[in-house]
């Protein structure tokens, strides 16, 4: 079959502007988030209904057409890079809240709702939709399900995975199935938890059912500011030891406080070795002592200043700074590329010691922005996309920084997914049985990979050697 | 003029994508295309040479509002109207000469004054008439109601100077417009009394023409660049304090006159006294409103007040010193109602779709009174209003302001 045939097919499913051939529209999606790899799908198609999205797969199994989903392109790790697969599913249009539940506090949502928008939906009712991934202004829940992501707020209440009860997957077969679904704690297996994380490789996700939290009651938002990183990890440990769980515990190193003050003017020290973003939620009733003893166990760790948020103004500009760190580095550099390690909160210290080393070989510039209160790093790596040799020593320093992480006894990923980015370092991680046994989860759903081919788990054509050595600079 | 496709303007977007769900036609098309992102990728291939500006290219960038949202939304600090500003002008070179000629020539009629006052004549006897008004509903067009939404005649007569009642504090020169001052001269004649009840000595220069947005917005750089300088001495003559113009789209790109004519030495200080009305009323101190509004009233921010501004609160906290007015919530009141310049003549099926959406939200309000303090939204909103029959008053909060001092 031709291209024009298949496009032509699947027109007539989609309508005639779902569909994209041309070059112009196709070269926009050539990438995502993740920036340093990139390849041009054969075709977009933009279905408007999961209804219409279940054809076009069931349309592309019967010509054993492989395809690659894409939800809003926010992803870090290189998700929606078309390896060997012609067609994209973009999930852009299936924007409709179909029911909020909110007694039962619960919705259902169609894979391209923005995440914010399921909070925005439910804030008059008291609820919350509790991930909150820094992109989630733009980033689908699709996608998140996808990433299995994370975001600020998962240290008191979960990542994507603790908050979806159900989703709707079209298989590559075309075949639509329903994996959990509006009860809670199915007895079996657990195939949500699986599908949750799969990054595409089990099917095409259309609709999901999600778990909404009650919004706090209030909130404390606190600024710690360090002379030293190794300080403010100290006082991460401390707060975790002495019994509380705040809502958020984020840190940020002088870089990056340079990169946000100059996009938000939000008066954060510049001459800090590092801040940290501190949030407790609940009942009104026993914040103020929690806060309390954060800013006491703060000052112990030799804190020379802690901020308190004083309306909801201050709290909303302090997570603006943060949200958007990612993207104010694009004031510091033409280009980042961001790590998503893991490491055990204790070893903080030393993960960020390495990683100024790994700075200092490479002759890179590297700040951190993370989330440290579970432990996951995302060092963001500066450079300059048009000078090839500096490009090569990012992609060897997220590496080496990858392989400290799995060295200290932590993990790859805590949000972004493997993707293309990190899939080289999967058997670090992974023993080759540990990697089989995923493999054969993953022909259960898709026995022909043709769903995010390449993906996830390492083969032949996955290695990043193999892969078309990076594409020329321009963009 | 800027010099085109400014490398390190492209390179500082990082694509993160956070611009995405910003953008009015990413929002109505899912098409990467039709983003923010998408759109500079467009620009950076243009500038690399990856593509040329051929028709499908063109028609991702022609559809861009120029709205600016995007630029709000963007932690990297990318000045995404200065590249989509200095995109246009190639893509006009590269468009089919028919099409060129049409864009100029529209661009060409709705600046100059005389083919303005020419079509006044002909449209004015219809404007605003209850006749228009039940055509316009019974036949569903747009351009029926366009026409039913302009004030009707006639027009007042706008004076010289308006003088203050008591101790002056302040002076400004009023730039009446293009459009508005053909179709709303009356809410001109509120800002020019609103602003002088606050203690501003307000002139109104004669020939003043226009500032040169609508010309820049079609890509035509050189007379936008022509029209600017005709402004700079139209409003050469005494100091004033400010600089008022009554669009949103004048303020927004007078308040970059500098890089416009970087040669011209009075551009960079005429720049930095541009001021909206409203802002301008918002810092000074009116008496209490002596009459009340009583309606519930939802504000649209117009893009180029909220985006590139950063006016909003203001509108609000001045009807909100209206006795009788609730301001009620409006959804997506910062996205863009379609108007955006020529763009509802030249876009015309997504400038619909944009329209219909902000239409719903305004239904769904439960406001009595929308507030559009900007022409151009003002007409696209009425006149959807008036199409549809909804059960609301779309004004300018200027005039809304009038009304409740008297004047």
């Amino acid at each position: 079959m031709t291209a024009s045939n298949l496009a032509r097919a699947l027109r007539a499913i989609v309508g005639d502007d779902g569909v994209l051939d041309g070059d112009e529209a196709l070269l926009v999606y050539e990438c995502d988030g993740y920036v340093l790899e990139r390849g041009t799908p054969e075709l977009v198609v933009l279905p408007r209904t999961p209804e219409e999205a279940a054809r076009v797969v069931r349309l592309l199994a019967a010509r054993q057409i492989a395809f690659v989903p894409r939800g809003a392109g926010t992803g870090l790790s290189g998700g929606t890079l078309p390896l060997d697969a012609p067609v994209m599913i973009g999930l852009s249009r299936l924007k409709a809240i179909e029911t909020i539940d909110v007694r039962n506090r619960r919705v259902q949502v169609q894979a391209g709702v923005v995440n914010l928008n399921v909070s925005r939906a439910v804030k008059d009712d008291g609820l919350l939709y509790a991930p909150d991934p820094s992109s989630q202004a733009a980033c689908t829940i699709g996608g998140n399900i996808a990433e299995n992501s994370g975001g600020p707020h998962t240290l008191k209440y979960g990542v994507t995975v603790n908050h979806v009860l159900g989703v709707e997957i079209v298989l590559a077969s075309g075949k639509v199935v329903q994996l959990g679904g509006a009860t809670e704690d199915l007895p079996g297996y657990d195939l949500v938890g699986a599908a949750v994380g799969s990054e595409g490789t089990f099917g095409l996700i259309t609709r999901a059912t999600l778990r909404l939290v009650r919004a706090p009651q209030a909130f404390r938002t606190l600024l710690a500011v360090f002379a030293r990183v190794d300080d403010a990890s100290a006082a991460v440990s401390a707060i975790i030891a002495a019994g509380l769980v705040p809502a958020a515990l984020e840190m940020m190193d002088t870089l990056i406080l340079q990169a946000v003050e100059q996009a938000f003017g939000a008066g954060l020290p510049l001459d800090a070795g590092a801040v940290l973003l501190i949030e407790l939620d609940g009942p009104e009733a026993g914040l103020d002592d929690e806060a309390a003893l954060v800013e006491t166990l703060c000052r112990r760790c030799a804190s020379r200043e802690v901020r308190r948020a004083a309306s909801e103004a201050e709290r909303a500009l302090l997570w603006k700074c943060r949200k958007r760190a990612f993207g104010a580095v694009g004031r510091l550099a033409r280009n980042y590329c961001t790590q998503d390690g893991v490491v055990p909160r204790t070893q903080l210290p030393e993960i960020l010691r390495r990683i100024t080393r790994t700075a200092e070989r490479h002759r890179l510039r590297i700040g951190n922005v993370f989330h440290a209160g579970d432990g996951n790093i995302h060092p963001i790596i500066l450079f300059d996309e048009r000078d090839n040799d500096e490009v090569q020593r990012v992609l060897a320093a997220g590496r080496e920084i990858l392989e400290a992480c799995v060295a200290l006894g932590g993990s790859l990923s805590g949000e972004h997914g493997i993707g293309v980015e990190k899939i080289a370092q999967m058997p670090l991680l992974f023993a080759p049985d540990d990697l089989d046994a995923m493999l054969r989860l993953r022909r259960v759903f898709d026995p022909d990979q043709r769903a995010n081919p390449h993906k996830v788990l390492p083969d032949s054509k996955s290695c990043i050697e193999t892969r078309t050595p990076r594409r020329q600079a321009a963009m | 003029m800027n010099s085109p496709l400014d490398d390190t303007q492209l390179g500082s977007c990082v694509h993160c994508g956070l611009c995405l769900d910003a953008c009015p036609t990413y929002l109505e098309t899912g098409n990467e295309a039709a983003s923010p992102r998408g759109r500079i990728h467009l620009m950076r291939a243009l500038a690399d040479r990856r593509l040329s500006a051929y028709a499908p290219v063109r028609n991702h960038l022609d559809s861009c509002l120029g709205c600016r949202a995007c630029e709000a939304a963007c932690p990297s600090g990318v000045p995404y109207g200065a590249l989509i500003e200095a995109t246009r002008p190639l893509l006009e070179a590269a468009r089919p000469a028919p099409a060129r000629f049409t864009r100029r020539t529209l661009g060409r009629l709705l600046s100059s004054r005389t083919p303005r006052e020419l079509g006044w004549a002909v449209v004015g006897r219809a404007a605003g008439r209850g006749f228009v008004d039940r055509l316009a509903r019974r036949t569903g067009s747009l351009a029926l109601a366009r026409l039913a939404a302009l004030d009707p005649g006639p027009r007042p007569r706008l004076p010289d100077v308006f003088e203050p009642p008591g101790e002056v504090r302040g002076s400004a020169i009023l730039l009446t417009g293009c459009v508005s001052d053909t179709a709303f001269r009356a809410t001109t004649r509120y800002a020019g009394r609103l602003l002088a009840l606050g203690g501003i000595r307000v002139t109104v220069p004669n020939h003043q023409g226009c500032c040169g947005a609508l010309a820049l917005h079609l890509g035509d750089d050189r007379a936008a660049e022509h029209h600017l300088a005709a402004l700079l001495s139209a409003t050469a003559g005494p100091h004033a304090d400010w600089i008022v113009p009554m669009a949103a789209g004048c303020s927004a790109h007078l308040r970059h006159a500098g890089r416009h004519l970087p040669d011209n030495a009075s551009a960079e200080s005429f720049a930095r006294r541009v001021i909206d009305p409203l802002a301008l009323l918002a810092q000074l101190s009116l008496p209490a409103p002596r009459h009340s509004v009583v309606a519930r009233v939802a504000v649209h921010d117009p893009c180029h007040l909220v985006h590139a501004q950063g006016v909003a609160a203001e509108v609000r906290r001045l009807l909100s010193t209206i006795p009788g007015v609730t301001l009620v919530p409006l959804s997506e009141s910062e996205v863009c109602c379609g108007s955006a310049g020529t763009y509802n003549l030249t876009e015309g099926a997504l400038a619909r779709r944009l329209l219909a959406r902000k239409l719903s939200h305004v239904a769904a309000s439960g406001a009595t009174i929308i507030a559009a303090p900007n022409p151009g939204c003002l007409l696209q909103i009425r006149s959807g209003a008036i199409r549809d029959d909804l059960p609301v008053e779309v004004v300018h909060p200027l005039e809304l302001l009038g009304r409740a001092h008297g004047i």
